[in-house]
């Protein structure tokens, strides 16, 4: 199973097994990964599933589609790894994905 | 608002569990308030997912967020309920016969029962993570505005690119000594014809659009002097500013609920299962809101507790009156209420 690694803004890291065809935040939802709050659930509505992708990673995670770049307007501390983690598709392309998680959610 | 508004049951919350506790309520005849922080009922499923497919709703194959609130308002219709939105309920406190109920803009609410069916909590505006912002918040820095005037002849920012902030924006223009608007991009989520509309207002350079994000604050007293923006560079600027207006959308938070003394389990009232009553007699929660050994979040969860509270409810009421079992399929009476 791939594996994904969680680091807090305060460098607390974290990492998980994660079942390909899951997200990224339902994995961290699951373990109870703290800085990870998904209100909506998944339905990319609330941005507070934010997380900002490794820069090594960048590139195998991909761009945020429109409807994510506009939902990530009401995020803070947004940056150009930001994605939010309820849109980000676990594949066994990216096990070992590193993302941090910023200081505040909502 | 001054003037009581006295009920048998009030409901927190018009949600979708909310709303179906008044049909639930209605059919043992009991008259319903309810109230809610959102500007129209649905809660998060108007707020969240309006859009959105629900699939496990029984009966309804697929249904949304918004056609599910619809169907809901239809359907209690016969009951009668009033409704109060754009309010809070900020303190519960017990008195003879009931309870009575205050809302964060002076609202007050005497009922006999009082059924929480809040969700998560009230829908709060997001407030940016900024070391400080506490001290300024509701002097100059605000997250919503009450009254325009009380922004004439300031230097405003706005920060956001959403309909809140677009609105603002336009409307505060005239006013503002001097109005900038700070946003993360050059693309906006608000509706088109109000980012035409202030970019027309830069153009004429009657306000400022610049791209950055909001970084710090600076002043003192809780009067702000100056907002410092990031670029996406991490290069910083700042902005004079008399008020700061962050617009990021609303967040979820427990609210005033938790303080009112019920045992709580994860930010979560723990009720019993037979009549998903709290640890204070008379008061119910339905809904995202409860907790009890093997709760579900699931909409179809709160419509059961909606349907066991209000037999108990009902025994609150009418302490003498017999509640006999009846369908609505073949009930005379219960048909009756419905207006069918």
């Amino acid at each position: 199973m791939p594996k994904i690694t969680y680091i807090e803004h305060d460098g607390t890291s974290r990492t998980v097994d994660a079942e390909v065809g899951s997200t990224v935040m339902e994995n961290a939802i699951r373990n109870g990964i703290p800085g990870i709050e998904a209100e909506c659930g998944g339905a990319c509505s609330c941005a507070t599933c934010h997380v900002h992708v490794d820069e090594a990673w960048m590139e195998k995670v991909g761009k945020p589609a429109p409807m994510e770049e506009d939902m990530l307007d009401f995020a803070f501390d947004v940056r150009p790894n930001s994605r939010l983690s309820c849109q980000i598709k676990v594949t066994d392309e990216l096990d070992g994905l590193i993302v941090t998680t910023p200081e505040q959610q909502g | 608002m001054s003037e009581i508004v006295k009920t048998d049951a009030v409901i927190i919350g018009a949600g979708p569990v909310g709303l179906f506790a008044v049909f639930e309520l209605g059919l043992v005849d009991i008259k319903s308030h309810v109230i809610d922080i959102l500007d129209k009922p649905g809660g998060q499923c108007a707020e969240l997912y309006p859009e959105k497919p629900i699939y496990d709703i029984p009966g309804l194959p697929m249904v949304t967020g918004a056609q599910l609130v619809k169907n809901l308002q239809e359907q209690i219709k016969p009951f009668g309920p009033t409704f109060e939105y754009g309010a809070r309920v900020e303190t519960l406190e017990k008195i003879d016969g009931g309870f009575r109920l205050k809302t964060d803009i002076g609202g007050i609410i005497e009922a006999k029962v009082v059924v929480i069916a809040a969700g998560g909590g009230s829908f709060e505006s997001k407030k940016p993570p900024l070391p400080g912002i506490e001290q300024y918040e509701n002097k100059s820095v605000f997250y919503l505005v009450r009254s325009m005037e009380a922004f004439r002849g300031k230097n405003i920012v706005i920060a956001g690119g959403g309909d809140s902030a677009l609105d603002w924006t336009l409307n505060l223009a005239p006013l503002a000594k001097k109005l900038t608007l700070l946003h993360r991009r050059d693309a906006f989520r608000a509706a088109p014809d109000s980012v035409n509309k202030m970019k027309a207002l830069v153009a004429e350079k009657k306000i400022d659009f610049l791209l950055g994000q909001l970084h710090g604050l600076e002043g003192a007293n809780g009067q702000l002097t100056k907002v410092i923006a990031r670029r996406d560079d991490n290069s910083t600027f700042d902005i004079e500013a008399d008020a700061l207006l962050p617009f990021f959308g609303l967040t979820i938070k427990l609210g005033p609920v938790g303080t009112w003394g019920f045992t709580l389990d994860q930010e979560r009232i723990v009720v019993d299962t037979e009549k998903f009553e709290t640890s204070m007699p008379g008061v119910f929660a339905i809904g995202d809101i409860n907790y009890y050994p093997g709760k579900l979040k699931l909409i179809l969860s709160g419509f059961h507790e909606a349907a066991l509270m209000s037999q108990a409810a009902h025994k609150i009421i009418y302490p003498d009156k017999r509640l006999v079992f009846q369908y609505t399929t073949t009930s005379s009476s219960l048909q009756k209420k419905l207006g069918v």
